[in-house]
């Protein structure tokens, strides 16, 4: 897959990766793939900070979640810890009109997206499930059964065709993200089938994380996951998924290949869940410590904080800026947390049917009357 | 006079005509215009973009359509046959039902889900189904299904205006058989989608039914008037939500009532008729409602299907029941 610098590394998986920035944090110029593709970022330096910002960002936000969670402040937490680089660097590979169908875990994807990172905390408190517009968002509702919005994607994407707003540079593509686990489901091998044969302007985007909650990932393929395009007709490549300039070159090629009506790719973000699959899961059980600590040191911020330290792009001074920034924010985001209101009993009823139903109605009725009944009761 | 699959063909039709939006997809809808031609001749006319014939994935074709409606279409799905809907059951009741609800209103997937439903027609395995009420009993999709060519064309387009998800069951067997449809009449003010309607008026007992079944109580009644009983027949057409109020005020003069469908008797449509009418109805009646509907086994093969199927006799024979009490 990936010639040159990037397979000298010790860290590369068999088969290869691109990489643009080492875990030692050198900057790699270009990966040319063997499809003669060449990928390499041309940022300025406000803009290596901005990505920097962006990782410390939804990390931060991301503890503050999982330490709401501890508190009991929310039913549940699905951390990203560990996948920031793969998030916001496709994240930021989007452009304005290009489409997003997560899976519950892309916070990142959606922080990058200028969506208020609050918007999903609805869902893990429990006081509601997730709701928003997709259409005004261009970032799906959070998907939790497994592989099921790639189809959505698929079909969106197909729309995207059909309205006629592919084949130039201003045309629109889609990205679907889902895990290695999502790729054993038969609806993810539909959606590449559909995808293949209709040319959708798609990208779908594996961030392979090594685990479904307790499974590795030699329990769901026998062949790495990229090469599963192949069958399908599309072209596959795996990006270091910890590096967020690799992960935002190959994300806007595919992106850009899709909106100019080459059609879908797959791309495989190889990476790590560095926390627990939920804050319900004890990774403990099926993991050993050392190879958690062996994907530290591929750490996607770390390697990012000593490219810029090295070039000179970010001092000191701009570090405790972006840490306290996102300190900031993460306390900005937890007192709005706890003041979210109990959404009120009677709205079950509400949003069933578009053109309602006498039957729902007739319950909601009786459930108001019934709740009545207590008042003054002292219940 | 056409027939009732004909009828459902005018209906999309024109469906296609009145909204840009309407796409048809499903496996051999295109060329071949359906293993049943009920989407006979429609690509043809309006384009591979509008009716599209899909890789034989029911899971893609109902996942896609979800998609679709979010871009803002109106896809009406074909499931070949009844017993095939399964492998799309976790996009029907999982994301085209709940969507809506999860947005807090903002989605709408104004997507219809056609599938031929029923037996009588000797077919193998997986064809001859009615899984009615798994759709029934999922909140967030609304379960229609038509009897009679003119019910076809008016209930299909309706579907496919609606911006709720809609199951809409067709009886196979009934495909061919032919009634006077007015092919002007405007869909505005026409009989409501989920309303149920009074087929043959009658004071002596209720029976309800619906779809392939409606023909069989039908018949059922007009033999029961040569013993001079009077029956009601009531066509249920919406199964979800049901049309509860048509059916008290029958049961309520009737004071009995048979329920008549072909799917398994054990959690289907007829045990909530039942619990509904004995809540709502409990001092009019004269007798417990009755069941008449297939047995709690798997659908039979096909030489087995006449002594499987609610036919006439048994249906007069749990009128007999009803008499008896």
């Amino acid at each position: 897959m990936a010639k040159g610098e990037s397979v000298a590394g010790a860290d590369i998986p068999a088969g290869g990766f691109v990489q643009l920035l080492t875990p030692d944090g050198e900057r790699v110029d270009s990966v040319t793939t063997t499809d003669g593709t060449t990928y390499s970022v041309d940022f300025t330096d406000e803009e290596y900070r901005g990505l920097y910002r962006d990782l410390v960002t939804v990390r931060r936000l991301d503890t503050e979640a999982v330490a709401l969670q501890r508190q009991g402040e929310l039913g549940i937490w699905a951390s990203l810890l560990g996948q920031e680089a793969a998030q916001v660097g496709s994240g930021r590979a989007l452009r304005p009109q290009d489409m997003a169908f997560p899976t519950y875990r892309e916070h990142g994807v959606l922080y990058t997206r200028g969506i208020d990172p609050i918007m999903p905390f609805g869902l893990f408190r429990g006081v509601d499930q997730g709701g928003w517009d997709p259409n005004e968002f261009k970032f799906n509702t959070y998907t939790i059964v497994i592989g099921s919005q790639t189809l959505h994607a698929t079909g969106y994407a197909m729309g995207i065709t059909m309205d006629g707003k592919i084949g130039s540079g201003d045309g629109e593509a889609v990205i679907a993200y889902f895990g290695d686990g999502a790729t054993s489901q038969g609806e993810v091998n539909e959606s590449f089938v559909w995808s293949g044969v209709f040319n959708a302007p798609i990208v779908f985007f594996c961030q392979n994380n090594q685990y479904a909650i307790s499974e590795p990932l030699e329990r769901q393929t026998r062949v790495p996951l990229y090469q599963r395009a192949g069958g399908y007709g599309f072209p596959g490549i795996r990006v270091d998924g910890n590096d967020v300039l690799a992960s935002f070159a190959v994300t806007r090629q595919a992106l850009d290949n899709a909106r100019n009506g080459q059609g879908p790719t797959l791309i495989e973000a190889y990476t790590y869940r560095m926390g627990a699959h939920t804050s319900s899961d004890d990774p403990t059980r099926y993991r050993m410590a050392g190879e958690v600590e062996a994907w530290k040191a591929k750490d996607p911020i770390s390697r990012l904080k000593t490219f810029l330290t090295k070039q000179k792009i970010g001092k000191k001074d701009f570090f405790a800026e972006v840490d306290a920034d996102a300190d900031k924010k993460a306390l900005d985001l937890r007192e709005r947390v706890l003041a979210m209101p109990d959404p009120q009993p009677v709205t079950i009823f509400d949003n069933v049917y578009p053109n309602g139903s006498p039957e729902v109605d007739a319950q909601r009725k009786a459930f108001v009357e019934y709740q009545a009944s207590f008042e003054g009761s002292g219940h | 006079m056409i027939t009732l699959g004909k009828a459902l063909n005018h209906g999309l039709r024109r469906a296609l005509e009145n909204d840009p939006k309407v796409v048809i997809m499903g496996e051999d809808v295109g060329k071949l215009g359906g293993v049943f031609r009920i989407t006979d001749g429609l690509q043809k006319d309006f384009g591979e973009d509008r009716v599209i014939d899909t890789p034989l994935a029911e899971a893609g074709i109902v996942g896609t359509a979800v998609g679709l409606a979010i871009r803002g279409y109106r896809p009406v799905c074909e499931i070949q046959f009844d017993g095939f809907v399964f492998p799309a059951y976790n996009q029907i009741v999982a994301q085209v039902a709940k969507m809506h609800f999860r947005s807090g209103g903002a989605v709408r997937l104004p997507i219809t889900i056609r599938i031929p439903y029923g037996g009588g027609i000797g077919a193998v395995e997986h064809h001859s189904e009615s899984p009615e009420a798994y759709f029934a009993h999922t909140p967030g999709l609304k379960v229609v299904t038509c009897s009679n060519p003119a019910d076809a064309y008016t209930m299909i387009q309706q579907a496919v205006a609606s911006d709720d998800p809609v199951i809409f069951f067709e009886p196979k067997r009934r495909y061919w058989e032919k009634g006077e449809v007015d092919l002007d009449s405007p869909l505005a003010g026409a009989f409501p989608l989920h309303a149920a309607r009074v087929t043959r008026p009658g004071t002596d007992a209720t029976l309800l039914a619906y779809g392939p079944m409606v023909k069989v109580a039908l018949d059922a009644a007009t033999a029961a008037a040569e013993d001079g009983r009077n029956l009601e027949v009531i066509d249920v057409r919406s199964l979800s939500p049901i049309d509860y109020p048509v059916i008290f005020d029958s049961v309520r003069r009737t004071g009995r009532a048979v329920v008549v469908h072909e799917a398994p008797g054990n959690g289907g449509l007829g045990a909530e008729i039942a619990a509904r009418v004995t809540e709502e109805c409990f001092y009019s009646l004269e007798a417990p409602v009755l069941r008449v509907t297939g047995y709690d086994t798997p659908y039979p093969a096909a030489r087995l299907e006449e002594e499987y199927l609610p036919d006439l006799d048994r249906v007069l024979d749990a009128v007999d029941r009803s008499f008896g009490w």
